[in-house]
């Protein structure tokens, strides 16, 4: 009677031992690739079917937000036995890990010397240090896409090819004015990038600057512009992640986003839409080019294969390969074939013409701010909630949320980037 | 017989020991966390630059609104659900089962559920185009219509969890004497007499635990006000979560967490209260 | 049943009462479907059909040929068991003690647990990170569970000792007047009756595990549960494989409970005795 469940229960604790253990037990692993990249998942899908699979000895692509990277790698290392041994993420989020997660890799920068790396890159890819700390690995940008039908509504004497963004709100001005409705869009969802126009476009645009000039009178100015070019954009667009979909759908017209999100309505229905440069403003016209990086952690388990997987991905093959599968650009010299996409095809002229613009001002992502590249983006996008979506006066939102700026660059120290002039100390706030 | 002074105490140990381990110990580390100034010193400063946060009245009042609107209406909904399945004798285990199956459901599912049906080119305009009532899509989750929005989201609040309460309630009932209600018939009550005075009176130890589990649940809400709202419905812990996880600001995180949990350890003792079960009833 | 049955007009208002709940607890999740198999055209359609013509499992297949879906789903399935057999292993003896005895400082465990409750769990993750790290079961199926435990305890916890509660301490006392000890005449007596209750807090577990997003999230790395996998890759999808993506997170939970009505029906079944 007491024996039965005694032994039952001395079975069960055995077997719910067994379980444990085996449940325990990670599983064994190839070279474990983890990347803020190409997380969208169609994109991470093709990187795996198309690229990663040809890749002696195999590889493991595990993507990660750009804001827990730091947190991951830091808390793999704490614990002793890293997992993940080659991550692809964007200089700036490599940055902050440089110092003490990655290892050097002039040796393997040194076998890829024939390739061919854009050089501006292999030097931004020391981070600051003496040392090589990320090898090139892909490049994007953002650029504008309109579907046809608005065509005949853009604004007497504009080209589209450089256009300004009054001729924008004048644009989207006249399409509300013929159809009732507001059709240019902006990525301003949860998942969206809008906070990159705003440091990467609308500020160096307008103000020349992104940090020093927050709250300078160009600012004031270039936020009442944007609150007024806002009365035109589809008030959907704070749901917007990815501006492929509403264009797709008709939704919207206009829309500006990063290229590999663009991409999917462009090579779809490439006669349905046309790829254009970002607008200019007084300023000039302000682009962020996007550079991401491959770097090793330190302690990876598999480093010697992320060596080579590091060779792999940088292949010119592989880097046409990487365009035609997600529309993220090479950084090896390389020539495109004919037969590409004609959405990618798109994009490549668009990018083209933005980059070669005789305004064009570049505009980097955010360097130094160690982990508080998140608190920065989120005193661009209160500013523009403030500002536009409440309607609350410029100049007194704007000193507001300097304050928050200024703790950001007091606390971490960061210099000044480009478009900002160089600082010896931590970047002003004027 | 007589009982064992130690009993209970054993009982109850494996359980207070796992909690104190992995609930108490982080819990305390939290609160250190919202406390504790970026320097070190003891302050305020990280519940001052939340209350600042430009978000927070909003995040505050949605939360609220959210909570007062659904939970008593999913109250009122699941009694409902229970009661009229007292009276139906064929069929009950399958409407046990369509009507638990949002039980199942994570906030984050329903978001997506309910994303699909309210999104402009989604199947309520759909619907009311074929009507005749809408001419164009119509949006309903955009920051111009507030009301719309705090709409949708209590009814894919109140679609989501109504399921727990009603769950929750019917293991309750399965419970009630039987004997009760037949005297209350006996004495020729009217079935709304019934009701209000014998069988919600009877049941209220499990409206006391639904209660509480659905209103401290509905607090925890936001992967839903997320997928339905994007930026425009902040509630107290998305904002947490963007602190924590995007903004990487873990004091405002910490300082959010204190709160949500003040209010919630507030909204329960009100219940415990409020809705006192006699010792008799236990 | 002797209660009197209604007049056939209130059985009318009734069953249309119960319709209305059931299509509205069936029609969203029938729509969502209908997105999900749809195809990629079904997101730009408008204005959307409502009769399910022109499926195709073409968007499901493609999610559920992603990469890591299936290693996910075992994951889930893994860390939900494991969260299940805690929470039982804790809270049905400590609902027991809850129910039967008056003690001191039950009144402060009370607390304990509703307090567990009342905190957003995403944040009580981030400090155990470190510590899991140290004991070995970051990034495992257990370390999720053991968080996801935390929750599910009190969950089990209430609901036993509201359900020993409603058991007569007289049908206790009887087997324990034919000699059964308090340990085997809780066996006998009261488990068997409590048994659907306690089936249904075990769903309350495996549930609550299966639909928790951020502890998994920040406690895994590739031995990622479903739907951490899921809000990391969902986010930034297209609308198409959302949707394919919520109707696969909504699937498994329908049948989960389709298997135990019965135990939930059962529960309406003791009632009636």
């Amino acid at each position: 009677m007491t024996k039965g469940p005694t032994t039952r229960l001395r079975h069960s604790a055995v077997l719910a031992a067994l379980t444990f253990a085996w449940l325990a037990t990670p599983a064994a692993a190839e070279v474990v690739f983890l990347s803020t990249q190409l997380r969208p998942i169609e994109s991470a899908q093709k990187l795996r079917s198309e690229i990663l699979k040809d890749f002696p000895g195999g590889a493991e692509f595990v993507t990660e937000q750009p804001p827990q990277l730091g947190v991951h790698i830091r808390a793999e290392q704490q614990a002793g036995k890293p997992v993940s041994s080659l991550i692809g993420a964007l200089h700036g989020e490599l940055q902050p890990l440089a110092a003490e997660s990655l290892v050097p890799l002039d040796d393997v920068l040194e076998t890829l010397k024939d390739r061919g790396l854009n050089p501006g890159m292999v030097e931004a890819g020391k981070l600051g240090t003496t040392k090589q700390m990320f090898i090139p690995w892909m490049q994007a940008t953002y650029i504008m896409v309109a579907n046809k039908q608005a065509l005949p509504f853009l604004p007497a004497g504009a080209d589209i090819n450089a256009l300004t963004y009054d001729q924008l709100a004048q644009w989207g001005a006249n399409i509300q004015a013929k159809t009732g409705k507001r059709m240019i869009g902006f990525p301003a969802g949860p998942t969206g990038l809008m906070h990159r126009f705003f440091e990467g476009y609308l500020y160096p645009s307008y103000t020349g600057g992104v940090v020093t000039t927050f709250k300078s009178p160009d600012a004031v100015a270039m936020w009442t512009t944007f609150r007024d070019l806002w009365k035109t954009v589809n008030p959907n667009s704070t749901n917007y992640g990815f501006m492929q979909e509403p264009l797709l759908s008709g939704d919207v017209w206009i829309a500006f986003d990063h290229v590999a999100r663009l991409i999917d309505a462009l090579s779809r229905k490439p006669d349905d839409f046309v790829a254009f440069p970002a607008p200019s403003g007084p300023k000039g016209l302000g682009y962020m080019p996007v550079v991401a990086g491959l770097a090793i952690a330190k302690g990876a388990p598999q480093a010697e294969e992320a060596k080579q997987l590091i060779a792999y991905l940088t292949r010119p093959d592989m880097q046409v390969k990487t365009a035609k599968a997600v529309a993220f650009f090479p950084v090896v010299k390389v020539d495109l074939p004919g037969d590409i996409d004609p959405g990618l095809k798109l994009e490549i002229d668009a990018v083209q013409k933005m980059t070669s613009a005789k305004n064009a001002l570049v505009s980097l992502l955010p360097v130094g701010l160690d982990q508080r590249g998140g608190e920065f983006d989120k005193v661009y996008l209160d500013t523009f909630q403030r500002i536009v979506l409440r309607g609350e006066d410029p100049k007194a939102a704007l000193d507001r949320q300097g304050q928050a700026l200024k703790r950001i660059i007091a606390e971490t120290k960061a210099r000044c980037w480009l478009p900002d002039k160089p600082s010896d100390g931590p970047c002003p706030v004027e | 017989m007589r009982e064992p002074k130690a009993l209970p105490y054993l009982l109850i140990a494996p359980s207070a020991l796992f909690l104190t381990g992995l609930f108490l110990i982080p819990l305390a580390q939290t609160a250190v966390l919202a406390f504790q100034e970026s320097g070190g010193a003891w302050g305020l400063g990280n519940l001052r630059r939340m209350t600042d946060e430009l978000n927070f009245p909003d995040a505050l009042a949605n939360t609220f609104k959210v909570v007062l609107l659904a939970v008593p209406l999913q109250l009122v909904l699941a009694l409902g659900m229970t009661m009229a399945l007292r009276n139906i004798r064929r069929g009950r285990d399958l409407l046990v089962w369509v009507w638990s199956i949002p039980l199942g459901i994570s906030d984050l599912a329903a978001g997506l559920v309910w994303l699909a049906i309210l999104n402009d080119q989604g199947w309520l305009n759909s619907a009311l185009f074929r009507l005749g009532l809408i001419a164009q899509p119509q949006a309903w989750l955009t920051y111009e219509t507030p009301a719309a929005l705090l709409a949708a989201i209590v009814i894919a609040e109140i679609w989501r969890a109504t399921a727990i309460v009603f769950v929750i309630l019917l293991a309750g009932v399965q419970l009630l004497p039987k004997e009760y209600e037949e005297a209350a018939d006996v004495f020729g009550a009217t079935p709304w007499q019934r009701f209000f005075r014998i069988t919600v009176p009877l049941l209220k130890p499990s409206i006391q635990t639904a209660l509480i589990l659905r209103t401290v649940l509905a607090f925890e809400m936001f992967a839903m006000a997320m997928a339905l709202g994007g930026r425009n419905f902040p509630v107290l812990v998305s904002e947490a979560f963007n602190a924590q996880y995007f903004s990487q600001d873990y004091g405002v995180a910490a300082a959010y967490a204190v709160l949500v949990m003040t209010i919630s350890v507030a909204a329960t003792v009100l219940y415990l209260v409020a809705l006192r079960v006699p010792a008799e009833q236990r | 049943m002797s209660e009197a049955r209604p007049p056939s007009s209130n059985r009318a208002l009734l069953w249309a009462g119960v319709a209305v709940l059931c299509a509205w607890t069936l029609l969203p999740i029938y729509l969502l479907a209908l997105g999900a198999l749809g195809g990629r055209e079904i997101v730009s359609q408008w204005p959307k059909p409502f009769a399910p013509l022109g499926l195709s499992l073409q968007t499901l297949g493609t999610f559920l040929a992603i990469e890591g879906v299936w290693r996910a789903t075992w994951v889930s399935v893994k860390a939900a068991a494991l969260t299940m057999a805690m929470a039982l292993a804790l809270g049905v003896p400590a609902g027991y003690a809850l129910a039967r005895f008056r003690f001191r400082g039950a009144g402060a465990y009370r607390v304990l647990i509703l307090m567990t409750r009342a905190f957003p769990v995403a944040i009580l993750a981030l400090p155990l990170t470190v510590s899991f790290i140290r004991l070995g079961v970051y990034d495992t199926p257990l370390g999720v569970a053991l968080v996801h435990a935390v929750l599910a305890t009190p969950f089990a916890t209430l609901v036993c000792a509201s359900l020993f509660m409603g058991i007569p301490k007289e049908l206790e006392e009887a087997a324990w007047v034919f000699g059964c000890s308090r340990f085997t005449g809780f066996l006998r007596v009261v488990l068997p009756l409590a048994l659907p209750g306690i089936a249904a807090a075990s769903i309350f577990a495996f549930v609550l595990s299966w639909n928790e997003v951020f502890a998994a999230s920040v406690l895994t790395v590739r031995q990622r549960t479903l739907t951490a996998y899921l809000l990391s890759v969902l986010s930034e999808s297209p609308l198409h494989l959302q949707f394919a993506g919520g109707l696969v997170l909504i699937v498994p939970s329908v049948l989960f409970i389709f298997l135990v009505r019965r135990r939930l029906f059962a529960m309406w079944g003791i009632g009636n005795r």
